[in-house]
């Protein structure tokens, strides 16, 4: 391919993407308010729409059409600058996530991921740890007491759960011997899957994740009983909106990463002994791709109904004294793995 | 012009823009905020290299770890703006403009006067393949292996130290 087309290819590609995670928030708002009614024996939204499943819409042009206050006592730049910034690396971290194995479209070898980087893990270990400013400038921009202290608890938490996130991947890097996505997902082929193979490695990541994005029992730093909204307490209108986009864009790249990561990305085991052809095969794989990623989802909305929030420091004490060892058992216990096995 | 100098063009020109932001800045938030801008110009600066590693770890490390602690430190404090408490003295000046002088001196003389490097003249795949994150952890713990550990029990050493001290009371 020459560079018009690979540029053509590619715009098509973060098109594809950027709409398909837009779509996807809007439902996934939806969902998680009807689930957390149906968790608390309530009806939920039902009037918009069939079934109220217009709810978010309504909400966005709510949330479109009211006044954006800007608080007098803030730094004007960093207010607006942090909901761009907390956008910006929600989206982009999608990037590097395989959706499927490459296909042939019109007679183009086209690889269903936006760009095959070969230190892919590494860029979104990256871009997750720049998501932590978006956070602490809104709560350092703001002027309010609430809000800064909402952005330092973001930032101790993001840094502490980091670390444990970063050594449960180095289990897995071990094992697939690659920091691109696309051979971490052939490497799990059949039932080799990585949450199979070093399940302390997968626990330890699910919780970093829950601890990343923000969510409960994780979200210290927009605990409304303490913080009002923490960070985002003097956000209204777009930029809040744009806060509200970004937590629902990050669930949805941690369930891609854990998939990709853990649960076999794509891969369906044994498919390719059924003998299906190869355009069912990959319309499977991409599917099953898919329906992890909504199991993911649901399990996020699912724990955030049932578990309440953590205490402060019983937060950062399972960061550093639970979580950090186990990541580093994980660690061992692969590396012995692979000893024994020959892996 | 082809791509790749443009690239270093706009990189280099953000690096050196946001580096002096960083120090004519008053307040010390903004200044951290250029500084960070500056790491980013500066990975940018490293994938044109062909260095990946080396440029994501620079995000990692610089802007995710070491600026987030340093703005956490500022927020804290919240301090308004720094305080002149050495602009007006003559002689300090004095020994700023003569450091300058003295540091551009020496890079002038290096950039100018002194052969470019010629390392990367060979086989062009094999130098775009210098960077990758296999062949720096095969260095690393081949050729490399005592520097290595030797880094990696110093840091353990501060890492206790700083727990040390941290801690109120000595039981």
């Amino acid at each position: 391919m020459n560079i018009t087309e690979i540029i053509v290819v590619s715009l098509i590609k973060i098109v594809l993407v950027i709409v398909m995670i837009l779509v996807a928030v809007i439902f996934l708002v939806y969902f998680e308010r009807r689930i957390s009614a149906w968790i608390q024996y309530r009806i939920g939204p039902n009037r918009v729409g069939w079934k109220g499943i217009l709810q978010t819409t309504a909400d966005v042009m709510k949330l479109l059409l009211k006044e954006d206050i800007v608080p007098s006592a803030s730094n004007k730049t960093l207010h607006t600058l942090a909901p761009i910034i907390a956008l910006f690396v929600a989206f982009s971290t999608y990037a590097v996530i395989p959706f499927g194995p490459d296909v042939t479209i019109f007679g183009y070898q086209v690889k269903l991921m936006v760009a095959d980087v070969n230190i892919g893990v590494l860029y979104v270990l990256a871009l997750t740890s720049l998501g932590v400013y978006g956070i602490t400038f809104a709560g350092y921009s703001s002027g309010s007491k609430y809000s800064l202290l909402g952005g330092i608890r973001s930032s101790a938490q993001m840094i502490s759960y980091e670390v444990s996130m970063g050594f449960s991947v180095a289990g897995v890097l071990l094992l697939s011997e690659s920091l691109n996505p696309q051979k971490i997902v052939l490497a799990q082929s059949g039932w080799m899957w990585n949450a199979i193979l070093q399940p302390i490695g997968f626990i330890t990541f699910v919780v970093s994740a829950f601890a990343e994005t923000n969510r409960l029992p994780f979200d210290l730093p927009e605990a409304e009983p303490e913080l009002v909204g923490g960070y985002h307490t003097e956000y209204s209108s777009m930029k809040f909106a744009g806060f509200f986009l970004a937590e629902y864009a990050n669930m949805i790249i941690a369930s891609a990463m854990i998939t990709t990561l853990y649960l076999g990305g794509w891969q369906i085991p044994y498919i390719d002994k059924l003998g299906l052809g190869v355009t069912l095969t990959t319309l499977l794989q991409v599917g099953a791709f898919f329906l992890k990623v909504i199991f993911l989802l649901f399990f996020f909305i699912w724990v955030r109904w049932s578990i309440p929030r953590f205490r402060y420091d019983q937060l950062m004490s399972l960061g550093w004294k639970v979580m950090f060892p186990l990541s580093i058992i994980n660690i061992i216990w692969v590396a012995c793995l692979i000893m024994i096995f020959n892996l | 012009m082809n791509l790749e100098l443009i690239l270093f063009i706009v990189l280099a020109l953000i690096a050196a823009v946001s580096a002096v932001m960083v120090i004519t800045q008053s307040h010390p938030v903004m200044s951290a905020i250029f500084l960070i801008l500056n790491f980013f110009a500066l990975a940018g600066l490293y994938l044109l290299l062909n260095a990946q590693f080396i440029a994501v770890v620079q995000v990692i490390v610089y802007a995710g770890a070491i600026m987030v602690l340093f703005l956490f430190v500022l927020m804290l404090l919240n301090t308004s703006s720094e305080f002149k408490v050495l602009t007006d003295k003559k002689f300090i000046k004095f020994f700023a403009l003569l450091i300058s002088a003295f540091v551009f001196v020496q890079l002038a003389y290096l950039i100018f006067f002194t052969k470019p490097s010629n390392a990367v003249k060979g086989n062009l795949n094999v130098s775009s393949q210098i960077g990758t994150i296999q062949n720096i952890g095969k260095e690393l713990y081949t050729n490399y292996i005592i520097p290595f550990e030797a880094a990696g029990f110093l840091l353990l050493a501060a890492t206790i130290g700083a727990l040390i001290l941290a801690k109120k009371k000595f039981e």
